[in-house]
Formats: structure tokens, sequence, C-alpha cells
């Protein structure tokens, strides 16, 4: 039996991200005042104070921000991947609307900063749904 | 709060990979010696400020040193960015008549406890719910992510990041009380493994067992006690803007940490300039946080650390600032950064094993990459 991965205990605030994501969709929330996209999820806009967040669907589309390559040692759950690439994805959205993931790809060499990705969704064994990325052309 | 406080006495326990006592049996030890040190007794201390991770807590210590009664007791959150937010309450407590000897300690066992990562759950709350999951677990791995931006954006490289090491091994051999006493070249730091890349082991600081304390009284009655004071001459906390802690990736700017919001107060507090620092005691945990925290203190701009510290701008040995002077949390030992404070008190006393010579002004950094604290130590 493969060890339990650290999977996501959403929260109030976190809930909408994680319930889209088992739709396949990506929603990142946005502030209605000031319309600044916002990550992570928060109560109120960090820009203009403002409670009146929407939740909203991205493209999925966006580049490596950085990234980084991880080798053992590593929680048992993740040994058999090791090797794995981290990103940290820039979405086409907003330049300073950040979100990690694993690059997905079976081939990984081509990974650098500023190659294009796309959203694919990951379900793991327990109804959990990750959203990841695949480089592309 | 300016010059109101100083630094009267340190202690610590040996350092090592399996201390084989106790983390509170190693903190009294270590509290003890620092107020042998100071030349004050167990009945003067009156106040307390420690990590809120520190597993011994006030009643613990009171109880097993026999203090009658604290004035004064306090805590500081975020891991290695509490070290230096220490001694700012002490010297805050003794400035407005709370305490009058205000006692700070780190006591860890990292070498023999484990890696606390190691225990991370099956559920993931709070901000690690978006980076837990996709492996992203370990410090090291957190900091590389920075790491690999910041080299991208400077330029800077692995040659760079590997001077950083070197250098502080070369001042940790002349350290007998240092973990790591094998000479490393630049040739040795390329050769160790990748642990998460672009970060190599000989990035990452030591995995060690040891307490430290440090004693602060007012500046006036520092002056009539053992040592010669190391007087706080100014204390700053930070957190920037939507700080995510060990992954701040989604602030506004993604390669600005805490780090410069707190040496904007600190030095306006202390009134003086990064170049009028003598000696620097740099959070370490991982070399690139050195390369950051230079920019980030105001030592140079973006993207000059690099080639500054491959010049040997860190050396104790003929460099412009000589830093992490006991081998640091790289090459010295790694208790969350305390070791570093200890380090820039005996600067200012002279008594360093990498003295600068008439070091007045001695600055500590601590945590890069969580919400965190510094400290700049002066002569009397
Ligand atoms: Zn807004």
């Amino acid at each position: 039996m493969t060890p339990a991965r650290p999977i996501p205990q959403p929260d109030e605030v976190t809930q909408p991200y994680w319930d889209a994501a088992k739709r396949g969709e990506l929603v990142m929330q946005r502030c209605g005042s000031c319309q600044r996209w916002i990550f992570q999820p928060k109560l109120a806009c960090p820009s203009c104070h403002s409670d009146e967040l929407v939740w909203e669907p991205v493209s999925g589309n966006g580049t490596i921000y950085s990234f980084v390559k991880v080798h053992p040692p590593v929680l048992p759950a993740f040994k058999e991947k090791t090797p794995y690439l981290v990103v940290l994805v820039e979405l086409a959205e907003d330049p300073g609307l950040r979100v990690l993931g694993n690059l997905l790809d079976h081939d990984t060499s081509a990974a650098r900063i500023g190659h294009p990705v796309a959203v694919v969704y990951e379900s793991l064994d327990d109804g959990v749904v990750l959203p990841q990325w695949q480089l592309t052309d | 709060m300016k010059r109101a406080a100083a630094v009267c006495g340190i202690g610590q326990t040996e350092f090592a990979k399996n201390i084989g006592r106790s983390e509170k049996r190693i903190a009294v030890e270590a509290i003890r010696l620092a107020l042998d040190d100071a030349g004050l007794q167990i009945s003067d201390v009156d106040g307390l400020v420690r990590f809120n991770i520190e597993t011994s807590d006030e009643v613990d210590i009171t109880g097993n040193l026999g203090i009658e009664n604290l004035r004064y007791f306090g805590e500081v959150g975020w891991g290695g960015g509490a070290g230096c937010a220490t001694i700012t309450q002490a010297a805050m407590a003794v400035a407005t008549g709370q305490a009058e000897v205000v006692v700070c300690w780190r006591a860890r066992n990292r070498g023999s406890g484990g890696r606390p990562w190691a225990a991370t759950g099956a559920g993931v709350p709070g901000h690690g719910q978006f980076s837990l999951p996709y492996g992203l677990v370990r410090p090291v791995d957190q900091i590389a992510m920075m790491a690999r931006r910041h080299m991208f954006e400077t330029g800077a490289t692995e040659e760079h990041l590997g001077a950083v090491a070197v250098s502080f091994r070369a001042h940790a051999l002349r350290n007998p009380l240092a973990s790591m006493q094998k000479p490393m070249t630049l040739d040795d730091y390329l050769a160790s493994r990748m642990v998460s890349e672009p970060l190599r082991k000989f990035d990452c600081c030591l995995e060690s067992d040891g307490a430290l304390a440090v004693v602060v009284t007012s500046v006036e009655r520092a002056r009539d006690l053992k040592q010669k004071p190391a007087v706080i001459l100014a204390g700053a906390q930070g957190t920037g803007p939507e700080h995510t802690p060990m992954t701040n990736y989604h602030a506004p700017e993604f390669l600005k940490t805490a780090s410069p919001y707190v040496a904007k107060e600190l030095f306006a507090r202390a009134g003086v300039k990064p170049a009028d620092i003598d000696v620097a005691q740099f959070y370490d945990a991982f070399t690139p946080l050195v390369l950051l925290s230079m920019e980030e203190y105001g030592f140079c701009a973006k993207g000059e650390a690099g080639p500054l510290a491959a010049e040997g701008y860190l050396s104790w040995d003929g460099g412009k600032l000589p830093s992490n002077t006991s081998g640091g949390g790289l090459s010295e030992a790694y208790v969350h950064g305390f070791n570093l404070i200890l380090e820039g008190v005996r600067q200012i006393r002279g008594t360093s094993t990498s003295q600068v010579a008439g070091a007045e002004l001695s600055l500590v950094t601590s945590g890069a990459g969580v919400p965190t604290s510094a400290v700049i130590l002066a002569s009397d």
C-alpha cells in the first residue's frame, strides 16, 4: 500500500477552490470592487479592503515562474516519484497571480522559467482532485 | 529603547548530533551558564522571553531553576524568525520597567529529534494545503523555489551560493566549538548531492542539538557586571504584505521577503546605515538566504550579492563585511539562528575566534522567508 499522501483540508475560505477542481475548473478569487485577482484565498481584498470577493474561472494557461526538482529524502508518499518537479505557475490573467503544482509530463527536461503550461487535473484515490500542470508549445 | 538595554551574559551547551540530554535540561544548563557569564544570580532573573515553539515553558524554567517570580514573560512566533525579536522584547521589558534581568533562550534537539517535515499529516489545513499536497514539503524545497527565481532574475550562480558555504566553513575551522571542522573547497561544494535543485546538501544548514541563552539588562546595570556590555542599539520585526510563511510566493513582489521591512525600521531606529556595520551574522538556514539578505538589508543592490560573495566579501580574512564569523547555521550549528546572536555579542566584546578588530556595530538577522526580526548590537 502506498503511504498516505498529504491532501488539502479545505476551510470555509478555500472550499470553493477545491470544489471547482472536482468539476475540472480552476477558479480564483477576484475583488468585486477593484477587480484585483487574489491568491491564496482571503476574507477581504488586500489592496482595497473590500470584502466583496467573487470566485471566477481562469483560463488555466500560464508560464513557469520558478521550479524545483525534488530529490530524496522525502515523505514516503512521494518517494517513488523522485526526482519530481514542483512548479510555481504565473497565470495568464495577472503577473502577480501564482499557484503551485507538479509538472506531470513524462519528460520534464524542457522545463525552464517562462515555458508555457496548461492546467490538468489529477484525481487522487480519496476523491481529492488537484490542479496540476503540463508543458504546452 | 535605543541604548536602554544590553546583553550582559551569554551561555551555551556544546553542539552535537545527539547531545543525549533533554531540551529542558540543556535549556536550564545554557541559562545557568549565561547568568554565570554575566555575574548574576538566579534570584536576579525576573523576566523570560522564549520562542513560542520552545518545548520548555516559563513554568518549566522557573521551577527547574528556582526563580521565585517572573514579572515579565513573553514569546515570539515563526521559528527562526523569532530569535532577534526575543532580544528586542527583553530590551523593551527592561526599558519600560517591566523587568530588570530578562533571559532569552533556544534549546533544540534537531539533530537527534528528527525532521519536523517528516511528521506531515494526511490532511493539510491553512497555507500548506496549496503546497504540501504537491510534495513541496521540506524547508529546502520551499527556499529553493525562491532561489531559482533569484538566480534567474539576478544572474546569481551555483558558484556564488557555494562561495557563501565556503566562506562560513573557513570561519568554523577557526572556532573549536563549531560542528564542522573539515575544510570545504568550491569543488567539494559542487560535488555535494542535489537535495532540491538548484540547492545541494552544502546549501543546507546543519542538523544540531544544542541550547543557547542570553541575559538582557539595563545598560547602566550591565556596566557593573563581569562582561563588556553589548548594547542593543535597535531591534525590529516585520511581516511584509500578504505573507505566506516559508512559501512566500503570493506577495505582490515575489522576491521581497519580510527582511526589507525589518531593515528599514532597524536602520532608522539605530540611526546608522548598512555601510556603518562592522560585522554581520545573516540567518543562514540555506545559502541563498544570505545573498537575499545582503541585498534586502541594503549592503548591495539586487544582483550584486552573488559576485560580492564570490570575491570574498563575507570572509573574515579580508572581506568588506565579515559575516557568520563562528561558522553560522551552515557550519557551526543550526539552533534556529540563536548561535548567530551569541556570535554578534562576542564580536562586540572582542572575543570571537574570528574577531573583527575594533568592531563597534554588529548586525544579527533572523529567519528569512517567515515573519522575522533583526538587531544591531553596539559597543557602549
Ligand atoms: Zn480590491
